[in-house]
This record gives C-alpha cells, sequence and structure tokens, in this order.
C-alpha cells in the first residue's frame, strides 16, 4: 500500500526577469509504509526541492504549479488549506535537514523544544511530555538521556543535535521522515552512527523514510529502492540492488565511475566530463545529452519518457532505454 | 633512502581561547606531538576527522601557524630559522589548496590577474610573457584560456578549484599541501579534480600532503596515509596496507564505517560509541581508549599514552597491537 505518491510534480521559481525558472520538471514517485526510498542528485538537480514540496515549505520565490498531486494516505495535500496542512506536517509527516544547528532554538533546552514538539501534537501534561521527551532522546541514541534533557544545544556535539532533531521529528509518531541529507555535515564515524539509528527507527515504529541524498554509497546499504534525479527529473529508478549491480542510465553509471572506493586498483576514477548545470540552463531534449558517452541525435532534440526498462526498474533513455525494449 | 621534501618532528600546538569570557578556559590541545615526512614526488594522505588537528599540521607545515613546540624542516632546513626573506621564497615552492576556493580568490581581480600575480611577486617570468603562462596553466588544468578576463564568481564549485589549482602551480611549487580540496564538490566534478590532481603530479613531480576525511578518496591519491585522532597519529604506513588490514582499533573503525557502493558487500560494520572527546580535555592515557573496543582494552590504556611502534609494514600507536 503507497503511504505517498508523488505525481508529476514540478516546482518553478520566479525568475528575475519575466520568465519562471522550471527546477522541479515533472517527478513522481511513491513511498509505501516502512519503506526507506533514496532520491539522489547532485547540487541543483531537485531534490531537496521535491522534499519540501511535499510539505508545502517551499521558499516564498517557489511555488508547486497545478498539475502536481502529492498525495498522502489518500489525501492530496497540494489542495490543503494551511491549517489542514498542519494536521500533516510535523505530524505525520515529519523532515530533518542537514544542520541541526540552524533548525535548533539556540536559547531553549533541547527537552523543552521536544517537549512543545509533543504538546503541539497531542495533549499531555508538562510533566507527561517531559517524561516522553527523554524516552525519546533515550530511543535516538543520547547517553544519560535524564540530564541531557536540560542542555542547550551549544552543548552538544553536532551528531548529538541531529538525534535531537529526529527526536523531534518522532514526537508525533509521524508515517513518514523526510530526511534531507541527514548525515552530509557529520564526521564518517558518526554517520554511520545516524543512518544505523534511521534504520532501527524504520523498523522498530513501522516508519517510512524519503532519504535525501547527494551519496550514493551511503544508500547502498539502507535503502530499499533509489531513484536518480537529474537537472529536475527521475532518470531511473530502481530496487537498490538492481541499481548498484545493473545501472542503467549512462548519468547513473558516471556516477559510480565517479565514486571513490576502498579497494584496490587504478587510482584514475572515470568521470562524468563537463559541468552540472543550472535550472535556467538546462539543455534541450535529454538534459544529460551534452555530458553524455553514448548519445546520439535524438537525444538532443526530444526528452526521454521514463519507462520500464525491467522489473519495477525504469531508466529515461533513449539509449538505453530501446537496448531494453529491443 | 632520499632526503624528505618536508620533515616534522614533535609538532605541537595548542591554542589559548580567544575572548575575556574564556579567559580561564584550558588549552585546545590541537596537535600533541606529531612527526611526519613526505619525500620529494610523494603523497601523503592525512586523515582524521573534525578535530583530529589535521588541518592544523598543514598550516603549521606551511608556517602559517607558529608551533607551540616542535621543528618543521623544508628541503633540509628548519622553518623557524629562515629570515622573512628566506620564508617568502622558501613559501613559493609550498603552495596550498584550499576546501573554498572562491574565498581564496579575490573577488575583485579577474582569475588572469589572480594566477599571474605569484609569477609576478617571485620574477618567474619577463612581463611579456606572463600572459601566455597564465594560458598554459588555464589549459593544463583544463580551463579555455579565455576565461582568464573573467571574475571568481562566474565560475562552478569545481571551476573555482581548477583556478585555485592553476594558481598554486604558477610559482612552480614542488609540494602542495591540499587541504580537502574535493570535499565541497559534486561527486561527478570530484573525480575531475582529483585526477587532474593525480595528472600534474606525474608531470610536475609534485609531492602532496592530502588532508581529508575522506578515506576512500586518499585511497586513491596516496602513497603512505597518517590517521589522526585527537591531535596524534594513531596509525601510519603504506596506504593500501593500512587501508586494507587497518590495526589500531581506531583506524578499523574509520575504514569499516566508509560506506561501501555495493549492497552485498556491506561485511560487520563497527558502530564507534560515543564521539571524540574535547581537544581542551584529552584522556591522560590513549587518546582513544573511551571508545574503544578492544579485546585486550585495560587500565594501561587509561593511564599510559601509546607511543608508535613498528608493527610489520607500518607504525600504530597501541599497547595491545604488535
Amino acid at each position: 500500500m503507497t503511504l505517498l505518491d508523488v505525481h508529476d510534480l514540478h516546482v518553478a521559481f520566479d525568475g528575475s526577469g519575466h520568465q519562471a525558472v522550471t527546477a522541479v520538471d515533472g517527478v513522481s514517485f511513491g513511498v509505501g509504509r516502512g519503506e526507506l526510498v533514496a532520491l539522489v542528485g547532485e547540487s541543483g538537480c531537485g531534490k531537496s526541492l521535491t522534499g519540501l514540496a511535499i510539505l508545502g515549505l517551499l521558499p516564498e520565490t517557489a511555488r508547486t504549479l497545478d498539475q502536481s498531486k502529492v498525495v498522502f494516505d489518500g489525501t492530496d495535500l497540494t489542495t490543503l488549506a494551511p491549517a489542514a496542512m498542519r494536521r500533516y506536517r510535523g505530524a505525520r509527516i515529519a523532515m530533518i535537514f542537514q544542520d541541526p544547528v540552524a533548525s535548533l532554538n539556540p536559547v531553549m533546552r533541547v527537552g523543552a523544544q521536544i517537549s512543545e514538539a509533543i504538546r503541539a501534537h497531542g495533549r499531555a501534561t508538562r510533566q507527561e511530555a517531559r517524561a516522553r521527551a527523554i524516552a525519546l532522546l533515550a530511543e535516538v541514541g543520547i547517553a544519560d538521556p535524564a540530564s541531557r534533557v536540560d542542555a542547550y544545544p551549544h552543548q552538544l556535539s553536532g551528531g548529538m543535535r541531529q538525534r535531537v532533531m529526529i527526536a523531534i521529528a518522532l514526537a508525533a509518531e509521524p508515517e513518514l521522515l523526510i530526511a534531507d541529507e541527514p548525515t552530509t555535515a557529520l564526521d564518517v564515524t558518526v554517520q554511520a552512527q545516524i543512518l544505523e539509528l534511521l534504520d532501527t527507527l524504520r523498523a522498530s515504529r513501522g516508519m517510512a523514510v524519503l532519504l535525501v541524498t547527494h551519496d550514493l554509497a551511503i544508500v547502498a546499504s539502507r535503502a530499499d529502492r533509489v531513484l536518480v534525479m537529474y537537472a529536475g527529473r527521475i532518470v531511473e529508478s530502481a530496487a537498490t540492488r538492481d541499481l548498484f549491480h545493473a545501472p542503467r542510465h549512462p548519468y547513473t553509471r558516471g556516477l559510480f565511475g565517479s565514486l571513490p572506493t576502498l579497494a584496490d586498483g587504478s587510482a584514475r576514477l572515470a568521470p562524468i566530463p563537463g559541468i552540472v548545470p543550472p535550472p535556467d540552463r538546462w539543455p534541450s531534449g535529454c538534459r544529460f545529452h551534452p555530458r553524455c558517452p553514448v548519445g546520439v541525435d535524438r537525444c538532443r532534440r526530444d526528452v526521454p519518457p521514463l519507462v520500464d526498462i525491467g522489473p519495477r526498474h525504469t531508466a529515461a533513455c533513449w539509449v538505453t532505454g530501446a537496448e531494453a525494449n529491443r | 633512502m632520499t632526503t624528505p621534501l618536508v620533515e616534522v618532528r614533535d609538532l605541537v600546538k595548542h591554542y589559548r581561547p580567544a575572548g575575556w569570557f574564556n579567559r580561564n578556559a584550558p588549552s585546545i590541545r590541537a596537535v600533541e606531538g606529531v612527526s611526519l615526512e613526505v619525500a620529494p614526488g610523494e603523497t601523503l594522505g592525512l586523515v582524521g576527522e573534525s578535530g583530529s588537528g589535521k588541518s592544523t599540521v598543514g598550516r603549521a607545515v606551511l608556517r602559517l601557524e607558529v608551533p607551540t613546540g616542535g621543528t618543521i624542516r623544508f628541503e633540509g632546513r628548519d622553518l623557524a630559522d629562515l629570515s622573512p626573506a628566506e620564508l617568502r621564497a622558501t613559501r613559493r615552492r609550498m603552495q596550498v589548496i584550499f576546501q573554498d576556493p572562491f574565498g581564496s580568490l579575490n573577488p575583485r581581480r579577474t582569475i588572469g590577474a589572480s594566477i599571474a600575480e605569484g609569477i609576478e611577486i617571485h620574477g618567474l617570468a619577463p612581463a611579456a610573457e606572463i600572459p601566455a603562462r597564465v594560458d598554459a596553466l588555464l589549459e593544463e588544468v583544463g580551463l579555455d584560456r579565455n576565461y582568464r578576463h573573467r571574475y571568481p564568481h562566474e565560475f562552478s564549485g569545481g571551476q573555482q578549484q581548477r583556478i585555485g589549482i592553476a594558481r598554486a602551480l604558477a610559482v612552480e611549487p614542488a609540494f602542495i599541501v591540499c587541504d580537502e580540496p574535493v570535499s565541497a564538490l559534486d561527486v561527478s566534478i570530484q573525480a575531475q579534480v582529483l585526477n587532474l590532481l593525480l595528472d600534474l603530479r606525474e608531470r610536475h613531480g609534485l609531492a602532496y600532503l592530502f588532508i581529508a576525511h575522506d578515506l576512500a578518496i586518499v585511497r586513491r591519491i596516496a602513497d603512505r596515509v597518517a590517521v589522526m585522532y585527537l591531535g596524534t597519529i594513531v596509525e601510519t604506513g603504506p596506504a593500501r596496507t593500512v587501508i586494507s588490514d587497518p590495526r589500531h582499533p581506531y583506524t578499523r573503525a574509520l575504514v569499516s564505517a566508509v560506506p561501501h557502493p555495493d549492497p552485498d558487500r556491506q561485511g560487520d560494520r563497527i558502530v564507534l560509541e560515543g564521539e571524540p572527546p574535547s581537544p581542551s580535555a584529552p584522556p591522560p592515557g590513549c587518546p582513544f581508549a573511551p571508545r574503544c573496543f578492544h579485546s585486550q582494552r585495560d587500565r594501561r590504556c587509561d593511564q599510559e599514552r601509546p607511543l608508535l611502534r613498528m608493527v610489520e609494514d607500518r607504525q600504530v600507536a597501541c599497547h595491545h597491537e604488535g
């Protein structure tokens, strides 16, 4: 059963001139209950905007275009009034970000911030909320939660602050957690701890997770499915194992070629040539064509649709898509 | 054995925290007795997490920081003994590439002028030849020569990093400190810049001190690695064997934490408890003892700081290894 169904999502910025700039261009995907789906891409591909658009948290200069649908448990969130949206945002769908410092109130004890979230979404006395806050801190793996509940954010390390953010996100027992680069600012050993925690919470609470990240390597062990975005569109989606063992889109293959590993072998990597185009300079046709090693004439003109190339495996490529359907 | 290009002995760097409110605060012990060498043409990877002191070592090697203790020799000469004029001349031979190239480029000068600056200061070419040199440098780092009339903000992060590299190369160095040079870049661009650094090393016989938190990147470029934890080196040796068969428990945890891009080859992950202690209050014994999972961990680990000693092909600072 699909918990979240994003359909034909378009996000545009009001341009400085006359024309709006599209940054998310027809993105569709689903997330099932308890599923961990990774949305992977480089800067400017629209992955973070996709996460924000689901929650109606777009910056003021951006808006969701009319054809977009974000259906959560049967309700299209794009049609909701702000008051109705608040019953979903933070309550049934929570979000955490890369930088916990910017999201936490620096002059409020962390326990009070968790309690605030608990009381905003349900009935609880102060004492009950405090007890729940301590239990949540314990659940997210903070040692000595009964004393840390009275700490201020600056007294905690980066990893602990991210754990506090997760505790706040869990306060209302969400069914879906959107995690936008939750480990990017953290050291590698702490990153491993936070990923482990997200995976544990998903299993223990049956909570679905949409993990938005630039790092293909971190999703290998955790995600059920991976969606790869490039220049505002999903270019490939597959079960994690299929994507890692048989990537089909030339961009996905290029990402793997760029990825350094610990294995022996040549020092040189096989990077993708060129640069990631910004949204106001997306090329025509397939947006990857100027950097693509296998492109044909058609790629310059026509936008390749996202088509099935295997069981639950889709790719948007004239060349590899045609190979699969031959 | 060749003379090392760079030789660091027993480097110590403590900082007094700034500000009146911190007047009684303890010193931050950023580096606590680090020794390392880099041979001509060699790349030493200096690996560690935030607060490990790796960047402080890099800055001290360039004498951008005055060490609290220890010596740094470049081409056999102690940097502390050099006159300001000699230090300037030596600095031409040692350059630096930072994580944030935009921060190190003057936003009001064209990139051509920024690249030419070092050549002019050090009188490396007659004025008439400088434009041709700048063009050659731009091409060498993979940029169009017409870009020299443009300003830094007109470039993407990856292009800015290439400009930073061209600027470092302009003064014909023997040694470059690369401080997290690719960690702010997108993965496809990261690989391009890494390949460029490999090419340049080969073409110019450059030595690198490559400072990074990402072991997978270091594995690609470094001949040897030194792993830092809380201001000390805990393990150092050939990059290949240290990473494939780490001995110090911290190195083992660090290697196992590197995400492996293959769902079927995840292996047993060591997830460390807790986080590094504060560098203003390091533990009295082994700096890693409070988080250590070694089966023989004992009271000695809490009381006595282990020194680096030879274990097969590398050095390890652990009471229970070797």
